[in-house]
């Protein structure tokens, strides 16, 4: 059974007299994991609430398979949701919290049992079934919060943060078993996060958003090699690509992107940007696409000061300027190399991202 | 040796100022009631010069009708105006538990009679159930209905009707704090599992505002058995005994009837019976503790 499509169309939210939500227009369809991702304050959750219900609509419309329900209580829209902080009913025990919306519903106490008992299983948490909230960890939370939502047996699955809270190692572990599980239930589900890190790995699509706008949408691989703006191309990889002021040059029939320290041979297709007049550009280099290389040639090579070493395991950081500017690099932690040192990077075509410096468009 | 047995005895050390002064002033008195509970003991007379009798005092309130009537009036009264207030305190905690404009005056309003002095409560209500020029009656007639006999035959509705007016508003803004505080995340999630607004009420709210709710009760029903201005103002404890609650009786054992031991002998009785009450709802919730408990561990068991 396919599970329904979701369109928002236009939403915009605002807290009086304040807009928090633009305009988002939104098609996410059935069976797809997206993924909302974006700073802190971008409207991410209240994006998710207004879906869910919790949250009016100030202006537009949200449709599931068509049909408009921005008027409908949450417990009609056939929905689950799993929150930051769990959400968790603090005087039932994981059985009873798991089984809430069944027993409001008045199954037969035997389906009641039976389903508990199934999702306990796949969250793993048959041992606990008797025990409170309080007298869980947090992983174990997290874990009943996403039962009691798998119980409902909904649709639509939401998540607001819901990895938020748990240490770095225990986030990996449950993200790795969210991927699982969503491969196993197929559900319409939409994730809310601001860890680029967790879209990457969840999405099917990912949903960037700034300010309370959508900046640009698409699988996770579409978005990190051409992201749409430079905002899009700063939020996702890790550690963030790195901006460079330059001018567009064209000398003997060759175009060039010029610096304070740097000239970069561009590919030919690019040279209709000169035509148009567009000559002040950044330029956006992702560490990943900077290769320690001595032997590089100057049109397509850049000379870093090291001016911080960061050792995290296989790979360094090296922190370096290129001239007055920061500029980040990953470096195979065995090279040899000394703080202070000039290095020479090389860089490849595809590695060069081009963006208007007013509009901050991709070029 | 002897600082290791000092070094266990300092802890004791510092509390003692504090438990001296405790045992001063909580017990002093306390004991200086039950001891006068054993004598025949005219206020004119010095303790020391009382005479012993045992039981006696309490032996003879067992008997007289006059306190079984007066221990009765003040169980129905208590009773009465704790369950009542708890219905219409609880109730509008629920209904005004929102944001709208306005509300935070409303709330202030609300609680306005719990500021006022009890003497004055007491004269207001008089004035308002009098029989010809009371507020109350003055308006059923001139709806063309017959009065009422407030302070009369219905002595008992009416002080349950001034009490409740005045102390509602406690368990209103107690019961409105504890809604407050509830996590807002786990009503909402209860909003997606798909319960009503009723269901919210009943499995999520009530629950969790339980606690509160046993200690506001506690301490409503403590001072629903020791009320005594507002029914002194009204009706002085008539018509016939029909109003008159224990405190009014101790306090008119004591300065009418001149005779402390008895009065010390009632007001250990209502002791006594405001401690059983206070153990019965600790056992109560215990019981209900462990039955929770031990029903789970049954679901489980089957499940
Ligand atoms: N009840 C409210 N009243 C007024 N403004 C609000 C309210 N709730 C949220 N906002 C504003 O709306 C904007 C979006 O908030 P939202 O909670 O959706 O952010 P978010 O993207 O989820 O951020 P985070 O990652 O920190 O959770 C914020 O600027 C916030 O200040
Ligand atoms: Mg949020």
């Amino acid at each position: 059974m396919a599970m329904p499509e979701i369109r928002l169309e236009n939403l915009i939210k605002r807290y009086g007299t304040v807009e928090v939500l633009h305009g988002i227009d939104l098609t996410m369809q059935s069976d797809e994991f997206t993924v909302l991702v974006g700073p802190s304050g971008c409207g991410k959750s209240t994006t998710l609430r207004m879906i869910a219900g919790l949250e009016t609509v100030s202006e537009g419309e949200i449709f599931i398979d068509d049909k408009p329900i921005s008027h409908l209580d949450p417990k009609e829209r056939d929905l689950a949701m799993v929150f930051q902080d769990y959400a968790l009913y603090p005087h039932m025990d994981v059985a009873r919290n798991i089984s809430f919306a069944l027993r409001l519903q008045k199954r037969p106490k035997a389906e009641i049992r039976e389903k508990v008992r199934e999702v306990a299983g796949i969250v793993g948490l048959t041992e606990l079934l008797h025990r409170k909230p309080g007298e869980l960890s947090g992983g174990q939370r997290q874990r009943v919060a996403m039962a009691r939502a798998l119980a409902k047996d909904s649709s639509i699955f939401l998540f607001d943060e819901p990895l938020s809270n748990l240490d770095a190692k225990l986030r990996g572990q449950m993200r790795a078993e969210l991927a699982l599980m969503s491969q196993r239930v197929k559900k319409n589900m939409i994730y809310v996060t601001h860890d680029q890190v967790e879209a990457m790995t969840l999405a099917d699509r990912i949903v960037v958003m700034h300010l309370g706008r959508i900046q640009q949408e698409g699988t996770p691989e579409e978005l990190f090699k051409n992201p749409d703006n430079k905002f899009v191309a700063g939020f996702l990889g890790s550690p963030p690509m790195n901006f460079l002021d330059a001018e567009l040059v064209e000398e003997d029939g060759q175009l060039f992107a010029c610096g304070d320290a740097f000239k970069i041979k561009l590919p030919e297709s690019r040279k209709s940007l000169v035509a148009s007049n567009k000559n002040q550009i950044t330029l956006g280099i992702r560490p990943s696409d900077l290769n320690y290389d001595h032997e590089a040639r100057d049109e397509n090579a850049f000379d870093l000061k090291v001016i911080v070493s960061e050792y995290i395991g296989a790979q360094s950081v090296l922190l370096c300027t290129c001239g007055n500017i920061n500029v980040t690099v990953e470096l195979k932690s065995e090279t040899p190399i000394a703080l202070g040192e000039t290095l020479r990077f090389a860089v490849r075509p595809e590695g060069l991202h081009l963006f208007d410096r007013t509009t901050e468009k991709a070029l | 040796m002897i600082r290791q047995s000092l070094n266990r005895l300092s802890p004791y050390m510092f509390i003692a100022p504090g438990a001296i002064i405790m045992a001063i002033a909580l017990l002093y008195p306390l004991g200086y009631m039950v001891y006068g509970s054993f004598r025949d003991w005219d206020p004119s007379q010095n303790i020391s010069e009382t005479e012993f009798i045992a039981f006696k005092n309490y032996i003879t309130l067992f008997y007289d009708p006059a306190f079984r009537e007066s221990l009765s009036v003040t169980l129905t009264f208590a009773f009465t105006v704790v369950v009542a207030e708890l219905f219409i305190g609880v109730g509008l905690a629920l209904l005004l538990d929102r944001n709208i404009r306005g509300m935070s005056v409303l709330r202030t309003l609300f609680i306005l009679p719990m500021m006022i002095a009890p003497v004055v409560v007491g004269l207001m209500w008089r004035y308002m159930y009098h029989p010809t020029i009371g507020t109350f009656n003055r308006t059923l007639k001139s709806m063309g209905l017959e009065g009422v006999d407030w302070l009369g035959q219905n002595a008992l509705l009416s002080v349950v009707i001034a009490d409740i007016w005045q102390w509602t508003p406690f368990i209103f803004i107690l019961a409105l704090a504890a809604l407050q505080s509830l996590p807002r995340s786990a009503l909402e999630a209860s909003r997606i599992d798909g319960a009503t607004n009723w269901q919210q009420i009943w499995h999520i709210k009530l629950p969790l505002m339980m606690p509160v709710l046993i200690v506001t009760a506690l301490l409503r029903l403590i001072d629903a058995f020791k009320v005594l201005e507002v029914i002194l103002v009204m009706t002085e404890g008539g018509p016939g005994l029909s109003t008159e609650i224990i405190a009014l009786r101790i306090s008119r054992t004591a300065t009418e009837f001149r005779e402390l031991g008895t009065a010390a002998a009632m007001s250990n009785y209502l002791l006594i019976l405001l401690m059983l009450l206070t153990c019965a709802m600790f056992v109560f919730t215990k019981i209900q503790e462990v039955r929770a408990a031990r029903a789970a561990r049954q679901y489980q068991e089957e499940g």
